[in-house]
């Protein structure tokens, strides 16, 4: 009978409008807790205007100033105005010269060129005899978008400038054909650009979450304060708690590859030992990249913040999303220290372009150094003390 | 500086601890003051203080997990500021919360502490620790779901299986019923008599009473040390014990009487204490010949001289 009293006395003396009363207790204890994590706040002001006005300013889909090589087997005044002709049309940039065709294959595999115009030996009497020779554009179609609009543009943009400066002959009949050679994604298929893409994107996702919760978790469990009191180096910690990392990202990468190439039929036309030892290489990069964040944040939130404060450029400045050399110049350079941007660049020139290491030496290193820095940062930073 | 004691031969010493001027200030409030002390090798010094009086931060310097803002010291014969990394090898220390994997199992934990301190056979020395501390039918259960007693066990399984020279727990048995506090305490006895030094600080006077010497710290300043007869002799407080009945009205009447320093029940009793002996008795006269008491005087407890020197501190450090 006491306790039905109990309870009876429990509910008389329930307040009134109990349920918001306690709501807002529990709003009000999370302001202060909000309040008081400085870090978590600022980013929540930093993270949408900076991230805004970085993307806003750096994306850009109909890209201009595409960096281009020519191949000249003959240098004529016709050749000349052609070329000043095409990059008048401000899509293309002339940034290589090359005069055999091994070297004009080589800059288009490394992806250090987007397009390549090849004007052949003898073009330019062909054009006088009228036997409407062809120019070749050669252009790098394993990103559609990047290639799609200059090569679009390329025809009548060219006619055009070349009627006008030239005059010779009416738009309607050039005097040569422009043949335009959508390479290593003839059919400007985007799930062969964007399977390579995502094969990268999400290893970054993954492993930067893996490790970036790694010291974290091991402070806020207390664990810390015992590991600390142990005869263990931070550089000791941190191989142990990358390497297990390094082989589960492994596992994920070729379920992602495998996937790829069963289902949406995309091929691996280089070496898949290169493509294997080099996916290791961006793992090892991101994770790295992961516990150095945890070694500067103070608590998971933020680690978690953090994460997407590098995640998003990782997508939107690495050329996963949009064309890399579309950006402007700054924009590029922060691209340049993302290692998406070099893993992307990797996976694609080996998976689509059959690409071997002469060619990819730069984002390997690229990808190495970043590795090495992210280590050197993360074990200066580690705390030996508690202090 | 002093290179002395890091030249000689580490374990030949019998001095475990020896520190001095240890100073340690966190965002601007100083948490240990000008802290010395020595602990003899073999040892049972415990280390007794209210809460938040510097005795976790004095331990976590000791084994390097701290920097002391100054002073300087040496444990189990190296350097404090420089040879952390050595001496972390050599020392057990025991958190006061639970600081192993919760998500590992028993000898889980234990094999990862082995294999830390690149014991030979991590296997076969958490087998034999698994043994020793009782833990034998739990290998496998994870750490986490272990009552705090096993907890407790676990903790000091893993403190001193690398084979330290020194043990500091800090505050072991915080939470852990009687019987498990005095099979902790059978077990810490038995490992002094192996030639462990062993610093535990802890709240309670019994376990005071089964260290070799004791050491009380208040607000950052080692107040007193020595063996607990010692500590007792030193603090010169008179105590008398009253039995009787009806202490209420008593206790009110003398704690604002000049002469009485300390009135604290215990249990059927009263202590009535005082620094100036014969204050006291002029203080308790009326009292005394009231049927309704028993006055006897005493030897003041621990306890009593615990409480009057906490009570003194604050008024010398917490103006």
């Amino acid at each position: 009978m006491s306790a039905t009293d109990t309870i009876r006395n429990g509910e008389e003396r329930e307040p009134a409008f109990g349920f918001w009363r306690r709501s807002y207790a529990m709003l009000v204890k999370e302001f202060i807790q909000l309040r008081r994590d400085r870090v978590s706040f600022a980013m929540i002001i930093m993270l949408p205007v900076l991230q805004l006005t970085l993307f806003g300013y750096a994306i850009n889909t109909t890209p201009r100033n595409l960096p281009t090589a020519v191949l000249t087997q003959e240098d004529t005044d016709l050749g000349r105005s052609i070329l000043k002709a095409m990059e008048n049309t401000s899509y293309f940039h002339f940034t290589r010269e090359v005069h055999t065709v091994a070297e004009f294959n080589e800059l288009l595999q490394s992806g250090k060129v987007l397009f390549g115009v090849e004007i052949p030996r003898g073009f330019e009497r062909a054009v006088r005899r009228g036997d409407r020779p062809a120019l070749l554009v050669a252009a790098d179609a394993t990103d559609p978008v990047a290639s799609g609009t200059a090569l679009a543009a390329l025809g009548p943009l060219v006619q055009t400038a070349l009627a006008h400066d030239l005059h010779i002959g009416d738009p309607p009949d050039m005097p040569f054909e422009i043949r335009a050679h959508a390479r290593y994604n003839p059919a400007a298929e985007s799930r062969l650009n964007i399977v390579p893409g995502l094969v990268g994107t999400i290893l970054t996702m993954t492993m930067l979450i893996f490790t970036a919760l790694s010291v974290t978790r091991e402070i806020e469990r207390g664990t810390m304060e015992s590991l600390l009191s142990m005869p263990i180096k931070p550089i000791e910690v941190m191989f142990g708690k990358i390497i297990p990392y390094v082989m589960v990202g492994f596992i994920q990468a070729g379920l992602i590859i495998s996937i790829g190439v069963l289902l949406f039929g995309v091929p691996v036309l280089g070496s898949l030992t290169l493509l294997g030892l080099l996916t290791t290489l961006f793992i090892t990069t991101n994770l790295s990249i992961g516990y150095t964040f945890s070694t500067i944040v103070q608590n998971q939130l933020q680690a978690m913040q953090l994460s997407m404060m590098f995640f998003l450029p990782s997508i939107l400045l690495s050329g996963f999303m949009f064309p890399f050399a579309g950006m402007p110049v700054w924009a590029q350079y922060i691209g340049e220290v993302l290692p998406l941007t070099h893993f992307i660049r990797i996976v694609r020139a080996i998976m689509l372009k059959g690409a071997a290491m002469p060619n990819l030496q730069y984002d390997t290193i690229a990808l190495a150094a970043l590795m090495l820095f992210a280590m050197t940062v993360a074990v200066t930073r580690f705390r030996r003390t508690l202090d | 500086m002093n290179g002395g004691p890091t030249s000689t031969q580490p374990s030949a010493s019998s001095i475990a601890i020896d520190v001095k001027g240890l100073t340690k200030s966190f965002s601007g409030r100083e948490v240990v003051h000008d802290l010395s002390m020595q602990v003899k090798r073999g040892s049972i010094y415990g280390f007794l203080g209210p809460n938040g009086s510097g005795k976790t931060t004095t331990i976590r310097i000791l084994c390097g997990l701290l920097t002391p803002d100054s002073g300087e010291g040496t444990c189990l014969g190296y350097d404090i500021r420089r040879d952390a990394d050595k001496i972390k090898r050599k020392v057990g220390y025991m958190t006061q919360r639970f600081s192993l994997y919760q998500d590992l199992s028993v000898r889980e934990n234990l094999e990862f502490v082995a294999r830390l301190y690149g014991m030979p056979d991590a296997r076969g020395a958490a087998a034999d620790m698994i043994a020793r501390i009782g833990l034998k039918g739990r290998e496998e259960q994870l750490a986490a779901n272990l009552s705090g007693g096993w907890k407790q066990r676990l903790a000091l399984g893993a403190c001193t299986l690398p084979n330290p020279q020194l043990l500091l727990l800090d505050e072991p048995t915080a939470g852990v019923d009687p019987k498990a506090r005095r099979d902790f305490w059978n077990e810490i006895h038995a490992l002094a008599a192996e030639g462990l030094t062993v610093l535990v600080s802890t709240h309670y006077m019994d376990e005071a009473e089964r260290c070799h010497e004791i050491a009380y710290i208040a607000y950052g300043h080692l107040l007193a040390h020595g063996t607990v007869d010692e500590v007792i002799a030193a603090s010169a407080l008179s105590t008398w014990t009253v039995t009787g009945e009806d202490f209420n009205g008593l206790m009110a009447d003398l704690t604002d009487k000049p002469g009485v320093d300390m009135v604290a029940p215990f249990g059927t009793s009263l202590h009535v204490s005082g620094r100036n002996k014969a204050a006291l008795e002029t203080a308790i006269a009326s009292y005394r010949d009231n049927p309704k008491w028993r006055w006897q005087p005493s030897e003041p407890s621990l306890e009593d001289v615990f409480i009057d020197l906490m009570g003194r501190s604050k008024d010398n450090f917490r103006k």
